[in-house]
């Protein structure tokens, strides 16, 4: 045993080096200063996904802005589609500002479509930072040359679409697909955005989204390469709550202008409502940073104050561009705005949405 | 061409990559922790790279990779001192070498026979090193051509497998396997979310059991459980004996034996499955075989040590093989690997080979640095090691208790994590004990979601196309790959079938009365009854299919076994139950009676928190049971709990809570 825990406290002396983490614990405070102390930004997701990426982009910025520079870590609490994670915050009774939580739209659908498993109640948050990003959906060279700006001349393709998921941030492109009158065929089961773009590359599908950052990052050298076609973007909102076309694809037309254009889709109406509510939720606000209900107002005010700074810094729009793409990071009001909208569906939108998962995929959330 | 501007570009870069000083030691570090790992008896791959899973996070890819790579390299070097020295397999993959490992040790040879096992060891891993790199390079252009059709063949031929690690009784791996499936699918469905054999009441089961803990707790639990109840060192001289340049001259008279065997365990290692704990068995199997002199074998014969050791380091090069290049395991040690994979943000595959390639390759130079490396430090080390061995089991326990709670928590960080070690651990006990392949659970276990995944989504699309037209349907299925994985299936389960008599998990075997294995083998059929029940109330097909189709085979297996039971004989190898004699029946602490020191330390936790339960634990522990002086029992304690409180404080880890610390606000590490 003396072997054991020498060469293993060598080997973990070791990993010391790469892992600033120290969670001793934090002081009591009165006022909201954090020196000294160690800040937990918790997210739902494992160390892999987007969310890991977004929440580590954050962390330093946090710690050099936040009053006292704690030392911000990022910590994952993984599971059932993030409401375990999720849930566990819901307990969470933090009120000196140690505690921030990131959310992202996987965390909002289940809230939003009243899945069991969720246990905890968004109002009693306050949001600090609301993050956008955007998707592209593209279709292989063949089915790319077939398209005009309109899907009139696809109505009888079969398609076959890799799907995390009926009641996953993959809702916004099925319930898309469904009203341009595509014959979508979802195989469902895929563990990530980046299963379905295997799929497309072997031949197995014939449709696939990206969101923005994994679509430059994969997609765009098989655009580059003839081997795919972008059709349409979600596209983001202006200020007064229209869809736009992205500013990262100005040149892809958004969903929008395609279903106008597209014989039978209709950018009014209860499906067009319950589609919007779905995209705001999960991409137009799709990650939020939280503090627990019980941060006192000088917390609050400081964490405003900070993300503030972060955004008001020279080089922010460089250095995000780089990792979260061009959209819109909202502070403040605008956050609080995107909040409501985020968690916010209205009765028939929910249950235009929740009859279609019934009928298309037989998925029941009770 | 390819190989001019691509692959060896690549291979230069990866050196550099792995030839930096931080790189180095990391992997320096991952081959000390394995050496010590290899040693303790029963602990092999799984149970280290359990161990050092939950401090992956956030490392940077390469030394994760280096340290990952270095432990699982140098364990099937280092498990031979304890083949050797006391006759016990270091870890599955060196079963084979006590077989005349431990008559040479006991003929004061034993410096001979270790000799010859590390040069084997060492070329071993060298020549799996190489053949990774070359398969590397050559699948690189047919990865696109592997679909979900082929992905799933692929799984099937693992799956397979299992009829050659059934052992005496095929229709034991048959059902082990099938509950391993069935363990695999509790939770939600991956596809529709639907719930099986857990309820949103219990959250902690939606999410599924995590591999961390069913491998420490089937394989880890068991072993210490099983030592532990000897309560005796693991050896009593700590001698070496003579005769090292002898091994080396052994080997090298020996070298195409050596280089076949090597071959044998690449070749065992790429197909997915079959792993660490049969590789030796036929690499021994083909020693005695193909030998025109037999009558020295089981009585310390040096090729019974070349054969197996220099197969069991080649089968991790192999190993690598479908781990990353199609994220499907090789062996329950590399469904590890895979895990800590996917914390260093690394996902193994197509992409992973196509896009990462230099990355990739720093695993083959680490691979091969490690074997020169492990080798190296085993001859030097020799001696102590040898010395190491003679502590009493007793007083080490604890600490490896310590260090497997500690590392189970890591999973979810939720006290069930603990609970279901230990209900796991007992599962695995139970196993172990009346001769059910754990392997062969394993197996099922880490192939499950990827089997159930597999076939729904090419279900799915082969659905879709043949509803379009037949030819569309059968272009996608009938595909030259799928048909020569199926007729490598097919031959698997053949061989497997007709080799399995030689492969045994547990060499000496006892059967006692009927009683016990009729009811464990009831109590699994209940089981079994009860998730088919379970699964045929599920609405969505898609989510209900698999388990159903898995818990309906698997049944049927269960009733013919008990059927089987009633008419055969007590004495037959169907009764197995290692409590009936052996070390097991002989030991002078009951198995329960062990397990509830274990079942202690748990209760402690839920109430105190980890570190209260396990400074409450140590002392009594090292007083009643190990009869240390109070002061004794303190030391120990204070330099395991420091130990265990300076590792969470580096890597900033959280202990267990308990409910003393719901009501009690405390300062770290206590809260």
């Amino acid at each position: 045993m003396i072997n054991l825990s020498t060469t293993r406290r060598k080997a973990l002396g070791l990993v010391a080096v790469s892992v600033l983490a120290m969670t001793a614990g934090a002081p009591q405070m009165a006022r909201a200063d954090l020196s000294g102390a160690t800040v937990d930004f918790v997210i739902p997701f494992s160390e892999s996904g987007g969310s890991a990426t977004w929440a580590n982009f954050f962390a330093p910025l946090m710690s050099q802005a936040l009053e006292g520079n704690p030392t911000v870590v990022v910590r994952y609490r993984p599971g059932a589609g993030s409401t375990a994670g999720a849930n566990w915050f819901a307990e969470q009774t933090t009120d000196n500002g140690t505690l921030v939580f990131g959310t992202s739209g996987s965390t909002q659908f289940p809230y939003l479509l009243r899945d069991p498993r969720v246990r905890y109640e968004y109002r009693d948050w306050t949001p600090v930072l609301a993050s956008g990003t955007g998707g592209v959906v593209y279709l292989p060279a063949d089915l790319g040359a077939r398209f005009d700006g309109d899907m009139d001349d696809l109505q009888d393709e079969f398609f076959i679409f890799g799907s995390q998921g009926a009641t996953t941030l993959d809702l916004v492109p099925l319930l898309a697909f469904r009203m341009l009158g595509l014959q979508v065929e979802p195989v469902f089961g895929i563990e990530g955005r980046g299963d379905g773009r295997l799929m497309f590359e072997r031949g197995e599908a014939n449709i696939d989204y990206q969101t923005s950052s994994a679509y430059i990052r994969n997609v765009q050298p098989l655009v580059d390469q003839g081997l795919a076609v972008p059709v349409m973007t979600w596209g983001i909102l202006d200020n007064d709550g229209n869809v736009v076309r992205d500013p990262t694809f100005p040149d892809i037309p958004t969903f929008a202008e395609i279903c106008d254009a597209t014989e039978g889709c209709e950018t009014e109406g209860v499906a067009w409502e319950a589609w919007s509510a779905f995209f705001v939720s999960g991409f137009a606000a799709q990650k939020l940073v939280y503090l627990p209900g019980t941060a006192s107002p000088e917390v609050v005010a400081m964490y405003e104050a900070a993300m503030a700074g972060i955004l008001a810094r020279p080089d922010f729009a460089e250095i995000s561009a780089a990792e979260l793409g061009v959209y819109p990071q909202m502070i403040g009001p605008a956050a609080l705005v995107a909040h409501e909208a985020a968690i916010t569906v209205s009765d028939e939108a929910r249950q235009y949405v929740l009859d279609w998962l019934r009928e298309d995929y037989g998925v029941t959330l009770e | 061409m390819d190989i001019l501007t691509i692959a060896l570009p690549a291979l230069g870069e990866a050196l550099t990559l792995v030839f930096q000083p931080t790189q180095l030691m990391y992997l320096m570090a991952g081959v000390l922790l394995g050496l010590s790992i290899g040693v303790l008896p029963g602990l092999g791959g799984i149970a280290g790279l359990s161990l050092v899973l939950p401090f992956m996070f956030g490392m940077e890819p390469v030394s994760g990779l280096a340290l990952m790579v270095g432990l699982i390299a140098v364990i099937p070097t280092s498990d031979t001192f304890s083949s050797v020295l006391l006759g016990i397999p270091g870890s599955s993959a060196s079963q084979a070498t006590v077989l005349d490992g431990f008559p040479l040790a006991r003929k004061g040879e034993a410096g001979r026979a270790l000799a010859a096992a590390f040069i084997s060891s060492l070329y071993g891993g060298l020549l799996g090193a190489a053949v990774l790199t070359c398969i590397i390079f050559v699948a690189r252009p047919l990865i696109l051509a592997f679909g979900l059709p082929e992905m799933m063949m692929i799984t099937i031929l693992g799956m397979s497998m299992v009829a050659i690690l059934a052992g005496r009784v095929p229709m034991k791996g048959v059902i082990a396997c099938g509950i391993g499936l069935l363990a695999g699918t509790i939770g939600s469905a991956p596809a529709g979310g639907s719930l099986r054999m857990s309820t949103y009441d219990i959250p902690y089961l939606v999410e599924g059991f995590q591999l961390v803990i069913v491998g420490l707790g089937i394989y880890a639990i068991p072993e210490v459980i099983s030592l532990l109840r000897q309560d005796s060192s693991i050896s009593s001289s700590g001698g070496l004996g003579r005769g090292w340049t002898d091994g080396l001259r052994d080997w090298w008279r020996n070298k195409w034996l050596s280089t076949k065997c090597a071959a044998i365990g690449v070749t065992v290692g790429i197909i997915p499955g079959l792993g660490g704990s049969v590789v030796d068995w036929i690499a021994y199997g083909y020693a005695v075989q193909s030998a025109k002199n037999r009558d020295q074998f089981g009585q310390g014969d040096i090729r019974g040590v070349i054969a197996p050791e220099s197969s069991n380091n080649a089968k991790e090069g192999g190993g690598l093989v479908p781990t990353l290049i199609f994220g499907i395991p090789g062996s329950g040690s590399m469904a590890v690997f895979l895990g800590g994979l996917a914390l260093l943000g690394m996902s193994p595959g197509p992409a992973m080979i196509r896009q990462d390639l230099d990355i990739t390759y720093t695993i083959v130079w680490s691979l091969a640095l490690a074997n020169v490396l492990g080798a190296g430090l085993c001859v030097l080390l020799s001696g102590q090691i040898a010395k190491l061995t003679t502590i009493r089991f007793t007083l080490m326990a604890p600490f490896l208790f310590m260090m497997i709670a500690f590392a189970a928590f890591q999973s979810r960080q939720s006290l069930g994590d603990l609970v279901a070690l230990v209900g796991i651990g007992i599962i695995g006990i139970l196993l172990r004990r009346f001769d059910f392949s754990r392997p062969a659970f394993l197996i099922g276990f880490v192939l499950s979601h990827q089997a159930e995944q597999f076939t729904n989504m090419a279900t799915q699309i082969a659905s879709a196309r043949f509803r379009r037209s037949f030819e569309a349907g059968i272009d996608y299925i009938v595909t030259p790959i799928t048909v020569t994985i199926l007729i490598l299936t097919v031959l698997s389960i053949i061989i497997g079938l007709r080799q399995s008599k030689n492969i045994r998990e547990n060499i000496d075997t006892y059967t006692g009365g009927k009683r016990a294995p009729f009811v464990f083998l009831l109590a699994i059929t209940a089981y079994v009854a009860i998730s088919v029940a379970d699964a045929a109330t599920i609405d969505r097909f898609g989510d209900k299919v698999f388990p159903l189709t898995v818990g309906i085979v698997t049944l049927i297996a269960c009733l013919a076994m008990l059927g089987k039971m009633m008419r055969r004989a007590e004495t037959d190898d169907l009764f197995i139950d290692l409590e009936a004699g052996g070390t097991d029946g002989a030991a002078p602490h009951g198995l329960w009676w062990t397990l509830s020191w274990f079942l202690g330390l748990l209760v402690l936790t839920g109430l105190f928190g980890l570190i209260i339960a396990l400074s409450l634990f140590m002392v009594a522990f090292f007083r009643v049971r190990a009869g240390l002086s109070w002061l004794s029992a303190v030391l120990y304690t204070a330099a395991g709990v420091s130990f265990i409180v300076f590792l969470a404080w580096v890597l900033g880890r959280e202990f267990p809570p308990g409910l003393l610390q719901d009501v009690i606000d405390m300062p770290w590490p206590l809260r």
